[in-house]
């Protein structure tokens, strides 16, 4: 069966590591902050200018000073530091985040990713996705395997505008967990329960299954 | 003193100067930390054709939202416009130009501008629409794309507190694009909670020094805010 956004949220936060300093963007990435493994610790920034981002606020704590890049209001974790926008895509473009999270809606076989314009319909703007697409050292993608029509959004060639070029390599949908090398996805785990040949069909680009692929622990 | 002196004492005085054509930046992210009063002395001067580089327009009916009401603005420079429906109506019209500028670029652009910096090479956007058009060139095997740098007429910013000379200080994530909104502009007019004594600020710990400052001003705020979100009771746990 395929994930939920929870369990697709669990799948990213397993791949976070001790002392990771981590970007996660709006939706499923999102998510994944409320199931970091009870054995590390990842401080997470915000792109607007928080590097340790805490929990939603109590009633009682709100201010509204205090927001992520979502603009929702926010906490800060003990230890956080608050700089300014420059400053904080410095952090990003020079490599120094760790890990990066992103939906998207399309990948293809060259590590490209389409997540900010849909043509012809209302243009809302990449905000810092491009800035974290080229400055990550470590980027994963979660999005689901297939549109609401059905539609793979694993590709040969992403059909829409790109946010960046060559730069994803690891993809987590709610089918499966794919890496992108040698111009193709490479099949690594698949959900309980899900078959590989559900997978082959819903994969419009590229797929390597090498050896038995494991269903994935979530 | 009186020379470095920067307290206005009224909006008229604050935005005195500023007409119809020019390039205004401002600070702020979506709501947060937005100058509310220079905004409304804006739409109440009722300048015309303004250039407004800005994260974010705001919303309808609050923040920059406000100078779309009276079509004040003719071009945004902004890296996300969205939730903003008359934004989206004179954006169709082709009342509104807007140029998307990815929101680590724009702030670097900014901070370059007043940094003196024509223009600087960043990774951000090569291979993609915003690339188009651009100088390309490889460092290190990688390549990069030429961003021109942005400098204005006038900046409006908001600060938590200021003094006489300018020395500002931010609150929380209200800093943002303030403090280089600030640097970028032939006039900077600054918006604060208050106004403290000359000398009260410790030196190390200001964020904008008055040098880059040229009006002060006291202001009161409403600080809408955008997505109010509460903590759950306790996290979700997910689906077994």
């Amino acid at each position: 069966m395929a994930l939920s956004r929870e369990q697709m949220a669990m799948r990213v936060a397993s791949e976070f590591k001790d002392g990771d300093y981590v970007n996660l963007g709006i939706g499923i990435p999102t998510l994944a902050a409320n199931y970091v493994p009870p054995n590390i610790s990842v401080m997470l920034q915000s792109e607007n200018g928080l590097l340790g981002m805490g929990a939603y606020p109590t009633e009682q704590e709100i201010d509204p000073d205090m927001i992520n890049a979502g603009k929702e209001t926010v906490t800060a974790s003990i230890g956080a530091s608050i700089f300014n926008s420059a400053d904080s895509f410095a952090m990003i473009r020079g490599g120094h985040i760790d890990f990066t999270v992103l939906g998207a809606f399309e990948v293809d076989v060259k590590g490209n990713i389409a997540s900010w314009m849909i043509p012809g319909k209302l243009i809302k703007g990449m905000g810092g996705a491009m800035d974290l697409v080229a400055g990550a050292k470590n980027i994963i993608v979660t999005m689901t395997h297939t549109d609401k029509y059905g539609k793979s959004k694993l590709l040969t060639t992403c059909s829409l505008p790109l946010t960046g070029v060559n730069c994803i390599t690891r993809i987590i949908t709610d089918l499966a967990v794919l890496e992108i090398k040698n111009n193709a996805f490479y099949l690594k785990e698949r959900a309980p329960g899900v078959s590989v040949q559900e997978i082959k069909d819903k994969t419009d680009g590229a797929l390597v299954i090498d050896g038995v692929i494991h269903e994935m622990k979530v | 003193m009186a020379g470095f002196n920067k307290v206005v004492n009224n909006y008229d005085d604050a935005m005195q100067g500023l007409k119809n054509g020019m390039t205004i930046i401002a600070g702020g992210f979506g709501l947060c930390g937005i100058p509310e009063g220079l905004i409304a002395e804006i739409k109440r001067k009722g300048t015309r054709n303004l250039t407004v580089v800005s994260n974010n327009c705001g919303i309808d009916g609050f923040g920059l939202g406000v100078l779309l009401e009276d079509k004040q603005i003719i071009k945004m420079v902004s890296s996300y416009v969205g939730e903003n429906a008359l934004f989206e109506q004179q954006l169709l019209n082709g009342e509104l130009e807007v140029e998307l500028t990815p929101q680590g670029t724009l702030a670097e652009k900014i901070r370059a501008g007043g940094a003196g910096i024509p223009a600087f090479y960043t990774s951000t956007g090569y291979g993609t629409p915003i690339g188009e058009g651009k100088d390309v060139k490889l460092f290190n095997d990688r390549p990069y794309i030429l961003e021109e740098s942005i400098t204005g007429d006038y900046a409006i910013v908001k600060a938590w507190k200021a003094d006489a000379y300018g020395n500002c200080i931010y609150r929380h994530t209200a800093m943002n694009f303030n403090p280089l909104a600030a640097t970028a502009a032939n006039v900077t007019v600054v918006e604060v909670e208050e106004i403290v004594e000359i000398g009260s600020l410790s030196p190390d710990q200001i964020h904008t020094p008055g040098i880059y400052v040229d009006r002060v001003i006291k202001g009161t705020f409403e600080k809408r805010i955008e997505r109010k979100v509460i903590q759950q009771t306790a996290p979700s746990k997910g689906t077994q």
